[in-house]
């Protein structure tokens, strides 16, 4: 029911049904629910229905975050990530 | 992908899981959320975890919590030539003692599976002599999704379009949960994309209440361990607020438009659920405005007497009083192959979960 990634907007017609990128697979997502998404917005799609759009900056945020902790925590474990 | 693989660096996993070591309490941390169950099932990442460190998998599949008489009432509709049952694929294999939905879409044909409410509504528009009955199963996620729907419907009078509405509120279920004796949970990682429509507010009740941390957590393996490490710096604080970890997905005050939606078309109702029972003000049904369209209300049932298979241990699954392996048929009669119950059913049930990664 919920795809749960994000999926770019790639094109929205006059009824407020879009179409979204999903790793290069083309979906249908009603944009009903987000009326002030534009085209090249990352949303997460619930059962054919946008619910939510993605923030660029408060994802960075979190990875800042991320790789702070590792460089506190972590300073002998700079290896590069096994995959 | 973006916004994807950035959240699975097995790099940055070292950092998370020394600053968790470092706060480790004995602690149980309940998770709402199937796509939560099974990122944790599929990455390891209770292995992760420090030993006293509990994850624990509450009622977050929405197909799981839909009790036997709900699905045996959806059967019973495709007794009438001139109705088809839309729903979701998950359902279909739900076991009623009627049989499952997908026995009868193969018997009778008068079922039919979408992926989006509105798909059930097209499909009314494009079969005038057909009644269309959408089963709308879901948490806050999918009933905005119905409400659009059903306002699409009233909007232009599609006549042959009714709701069974099976949809559930996630707070009210974790009151009742926090009520029940067998459940012993010190924590919440709130569901992450039911929180992106309801917003942080709906779970400040575990707090004040209950002096529980709660914590919103995304859906990535990085995501998950920084809500654990979150509800462990509370507790260290001496805290208990209503976190968000999902920053990126969820506004403090959620979607409100859909909610909005869902307060105009829904009246909150008495809800059953499997394994948890009647809990006051946990459903959805069709507001008297929407009436015409409530498949309750058109196709009043019989009370179904079909009870909750008493083998199948999914009510003890649903309320983390058992893992799957303590269930006696788990991966032996019961399998995704052959279900016995709805948790190995859905693909966002916990004792699926645990059979898809059993080797991880
Ligand atoms: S393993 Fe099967 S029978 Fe046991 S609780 Fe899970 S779904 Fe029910």
């Amino acid at each position: 029911m919920c795809l749960a990634v994000p999926a770019r907007i790639m094109s929205i017609d006059g009824d407020g049904r879009g179409i979204v990128d999903l790793d290069g697979v083309r979906h249908q997502a009603c944009l009903d629910l987000l009326p002030e998404t534009r085209i090249g917005d990352y949303v997460i799609v619930h059962a054919g229905f946008a619910i939510s759009v993605l923030d660029p900056e408060e994802a960075e945020a979190t990875l800042a975050l991320f790789r702070e902790l590792n460089e506190i925590n972590s300073p002998f474990r700079a290896d590069p990530p096994p995959s | 992908m973006r916004y994807l693989a950035e959240f699975r660096q097995g790099g940055l996993v070292p950092g998370l899981v020394d600053a968790i070591a470092r706060l480790a309490r004995p602690i149980r941390i309940m998770e709402v959320c199937g796509g939560h169950t099974h990122a944790i099932c599929r990455y390891g990442l209770a292995a992760l975890l420090p030993p006293e460190v509990h994850l624990v998998h509450g009622p977050g599949c929405p197909v799981c919590i839909v009790p036997t008489a709900t699905v045996a009432n959806a059967v019973a509709l495709t007794d009438r030539p001139e109705v088809v049952v839309a729903c979701f694929g998950d359902i279909m294999r739900v076991p009623s003692p009627r049989g499952t939905l997908l026995s009868r879409a193969r018997g009778t044909g008068r079922v039919h599976m979408v992926y989006s409410p509105l798909e059930a509504l097209d499909l009314a528009r494009v079969s005038p002599d057909r009644q269309v009955v959408f089963l709308a199963i879901g948490f806050e996620t999918t009933a905005p999704s119905t409400a659009m729907v059903l306002r699409r419907a009233w909007k232009d009078a599609v006549s042959n379009f009714t709701v069974m509405s099976a949809h559930y509120l996630v707070p009210p279920a974790l009151r009742a949960l926090m009520r029940h004796p067998a459940t012993r949970v010190d924590a919440f990682i709130a569901p992450g994309h039911v929180s992106a429509v309801i917003g942080l507010r709906a779970y400040d009740f575990l707090c004040a209440d209950h002096g529980c941390p709660v914590v919103v957590s995304g859906f990535e393996p990085l995501d998950i361990l920084h809500s654990v490490l979150m509800i462990l710096e509370q507790f260290q604080r001496g805290e208990a607020t209503v976190g968000n970890q999902y920053r990126r997905a969820v506004r403090y005050s959620g979607n409100e438009t859909a909610m909005a939606a869902v307060s105009e078309v829904f009246a909150v109702a008495d809800a059953d659920w499997r394994g948890l029972g009647r809990i006051a003000a946990s459903g959805l049904m069709p507001a008297p405005d929407y009436g015409a369209w409530d498949a309750a209300q058109r196709y009043p049932a019989p009370q179904s007497d079909a009870e909750d298979s008493a083998e199948c241990r999914c009510g003890d699954v649903l309320r983390g009083i058992i893992s799957p392996a303590d269930c006696a048929l788990f991966a032996a009669a019961c399998t995704p192959e052959n279900p016995f119950g709805p948790c190995m059913v859905s693909t966002e049930g916990t004792c699926a979960a645990y059979y898809r990664y059993r080797d991880v």
